[in-house]
């Protein structure tokens, strides 16, 4: 009877425009909030149990948590990331920029150019892991058909040799996500006043320099989003390992979310997994919060 | 009863108030077209909802006859395959449906795992199923202890497949010269005459379970069963660590080098047409690998030999894929349920499903002239196995350990395969303590 009377007061369409906005976010507030951080939560009591292939809730302290940092695939996973990421980010953001660039010279064709560079980012992870899966393979991909082509010493075995099979990683990721850069560069570019660059012309600068110290230093906001996108991609690059080694030879390519996924899923030690997840979950926020910070901050003395 | 009574309830109100508003009216039909599904379901025979992940061409095949006998006794199949990670994407659905209340009536589950969701309650028993047909009588005992949980039967045996086999192709070995292999300095000694000749000795894949395959097998030629059954079964830490142990990885490491060094996540069936092409010489797997050779077309013990790993004769590891039928509510699913577990001992299924995994049937009392060379091998092999204690579960297939113990076995095993430089008494170090963590 109570919302018959709010009724009364207010027009029923003003009461509507106050509900509308609260009702509408609901379901993906009620969803964010089970889905996101509910299940972090059970993730995080997951890892303190002896939970095997189900969830159970006999509490074993940090007992997962000693046995994961005793696992030598752990840290060869853990060391992996750093590699791949490290490595993958660098390259990427280099060959990137390197390539806005140079198709920022008002150069013929630019259109077209571009779109060659871009399409790999419209590819899945899959498609370019097995793409690259068969290309590095030296029975018969780029390995064979130079040594086809007569160079016979030629030797690239680095799919199959357990210490160099993270750079074949590095190689398949940085060719899907250097255009995606290079596309977010180029528009930042395009952004530029170019009577700044004028003006620098005029006074003698060379162009390499003018791009160094003037025009990309003030791309700071675009440098930041690709870095965020970039580590975003290489901490959740499961299906990339998935595709191409499977994590092998042996477990040498394993990264963090494959180990996860084999100790939770299909090797029933699910309360080992959870404890990995949350040491995942806290080598994340360990690089967000602070930067989220400081972005912060520095909104706030603007 | 109590909807008959929930209805005339209902009725009741109408009456008693004739100005019902229109959401009354509504919420009145709702109810009533709710109530119509349930009591179509109750006229409905019985469904039985299966799953499983045998879907290659073979597989498939197969399933389809144990779903045409399921209908013909006028139940309804409800196929649920789930391709994909050797099973795991199906264990995975399974976990998350039992987790919710709402299992399939039949699951593919194996070995231990079937103690394991036995002892979480979910599975039911088969008692009245299994005497009207007599499964102690038709199952060898070992087949049947592994079905059992507290002595009652929740799941029902399909097939039995032998792990360790040798896969030859006569026709590289007479072109190279090579004898068949009956122990393992024959093999190695064929290995090199292969070599010489310029094929590949062994086709191999290397992923974590092919290399325990192998490991698996020469585990057995040289712990012999006994040592095999002390290191993989009751996990004894003498046996893990002992001077054999070390041998063992020895001989793999050599082994390994007779392999291609390109192995790396190849598939088994691609590297079984490696020798079926005549690519290779030799191919360590179990008997699945027979359908690869009779999908293109070759006859066993004709264009292909199939022997008993070397120093393995009278052994027999096996690996029994089986259907676990999970507690139902409906009287009428109950009955689907027994009707699918009766029908996939009975001959018929037995000898369809067999022919197209390569396996063996599971039943004592086949006519095995229905099968080939290898299967019938195979049959002989596991009642002298049977005898004494040749008879061992296959720890590369999950039989023997927990999922977590076989886990961090592969990950030790594939990572010194993987790595020429590997030490074994390292190797055999790694494992022992490995296993210790994972128990």
């Amino acid at each position: 009877m109570s919302t018959v009377a709010a009724f009364n007061k207010a027009s029923p369409l003003d009461a509507l425009q106050r509900w509308l906005p609260k009702l509408v976010l609901a379901p993906s507030m009620l969803i964010v909030l089970v889905g996101f951080y509910g299940y972090i939560f059970w993730t995080f009591l997951l890892s303190f149990t002896n939970s095997s292939f189900m969830p159970s809730y006999k509490w074993v302290g940090l007992a997962q948590y000693a046995k994961l940092l005793e696992n030598d695939r752990w840290w060869v996973a853990s060391k992996n990331l750093m590699v791949f990421g490290g490595l993958f980010i660098s390259i990427s953001l280099v060959v990137g920029v390197l390539l806005a660039v140079l198709l920022d010279q008002r150069i013929r064709r630019e259109g077209f150019i571009r779109t060659i560079y871009l399409y790999p980012m419209a590819l899945s992870m899959i498609v370019t892991g097995t793409a690259w899966k068969w290309l590095l393979n030296p029975g018969l991909g780029l390995d064979k058909l130079l040594r086809d082509w007569g160079w016979e010493g030629f030797r690239l075995d680095w799919l199959v040799d357990p210490d160099r099979v993270v750079y074949c990683l590095v190689i398949a990721a940085v060719w899907q996500a250097s255009g995606f850069v290079m596309a977010l560069f180029l528009a930042g570019l395009r952004g530029v006043d170019p009577s700044i660059i004028r003006a620098a012309q005029v006074d003698g600068a060379s162009l390499p320099s003018i791009y160094l110290r003037i025009v990309l230093p003030s791309l700071r906001p675009v440098f930041f989003s690709a870095l965020m996108i970039l580590a975003h991609i290489a901490i959740k690059s499961f299906d990339l390992v998935a595709a191409m080694t499977a994590g092998g030879p042996g477990y040498a390519s394993d990264l963090p979310a494959m180990f996860m996924y084999a100790f939770t899923f299909s090797r029933g030690q699910m309360g080992m997994g959870s404890a990995s997840a949350i040491l995942m979950l806290g080598a994340i926020l360990s690089i967000l919060v602070p930067y989220l910070y400081s972005e912060l901050r520095n909104k706030r003395h603007d | 009863m109590q909807r008959k009574h929930h209805d005339l309830h209902l009725h009741n109100n109408k009456k008693r108030f004739p100005s019902m508003n229109a959401i009354t009216r509504l919420a009145a039909v709702i109810s009533f077209a709710s109530l119509l599904p349930l009591s179509a379901v109750a006229a409905d025979p019985g469904t039985v909802e299966v799953l499983h992940w045998w879907t290659s061409g073979g597989e498939a095949k197969a399933v389809e006859t144990l779903k045409e006998q399921v209908k013909k006794d006028g139940f309804v199949w409800k196929d649920n395959a789930v391709a994909g990670g050797g099973g795991a994407a199906a264990m995975t659905v399974l976990k998350t449906r039992a987790i919710s209340g709402n299992p399939p009536a039949a699951a593919q589950i194996k070995g231990p795992d079937i103690q394991e969701w036995g002892a979480l309650g979910l599975l039911t028993e088969l008692d009245d199923v299994s005497k009207a047909n007599h499964w102690d009588a038709l199952l060898p005992k070992q087949v049947a202890d592994i079905m059992k949980y507290d002595g009652h039967y929740v799941a029902v045996p399909v097939n039995i497949h032998r792990v360790n086999w040798l896969w030859i192709n006569p026709q590289v070995f007479e072109k190279a010269g090579a004898k068949v292999p009956t122990t393992l300095d024959e093999l190695f000694a064929a290995a090199d005459t292969l070599k010489a000749a310029g094929f590949t000795a062994f086709a191999h894949g290397g992923q974590p379970w092919q290399d325990s395959t192998v490991f698996e097998d020469l585990a057995l030629s040289i712990l012999g069963n006994k040592g095999y059954h002390a290191a993989f079964v009751e996990l004894d830490e003498q046996a893990l660590t002992g001077e054999k142990m070390v041998e063992v990885f020895k001989t793999l490491q050599r082994l390994g080098t007779y392999m291609d060094p390109n192995r790396a996540g190849r598939d088994w069936n691609i590297a079984a047409a490696e020798v079926i092409s005549g690519k290779a010489g030799m191919q360590i797997m179990g008997d699945w690998a027979k359908s690869e050779w009779t999908a293109a077309g070759k006859v066993a013990g004709k264009d292909y030999l199939c022997v008993a790993f070397p120093g393995t004769q009278g052994s027999f590891t096996y690996n029994i894929d089986s259907l676990a039928m999970f507690k139902l509510k409906n009287e009428n699913d109950i009955k689907a349920q027994n009707d699918l577990a009766k029908v996939a001992l009975e001959p018929e299924f037995q000898t369809v499903f067999n022919q197209n995994k390569g396996s063996l049937p599971v039943r004592q009392d086949m006519d095995m002239s229905l099968f080939d060379a290898c299967t019938q091998k195979s049959s002989v092999d596991f009642k002298d196995a049977e005898k004494g204690n040749g008879l061992q579960p296959s720890m590369a297939h999950n039989m023997a350990t927990s999922l977590a113990v076989q886990g961090a076995i592969f990950d030790v095993v594939t990572n010194f395969l993987n790595d020429p430089k590997a030490d074994p008494a390292t190797a055999v170090k790694q494992l022992s303590s490995a296993i210790k963590s994972a128990k």
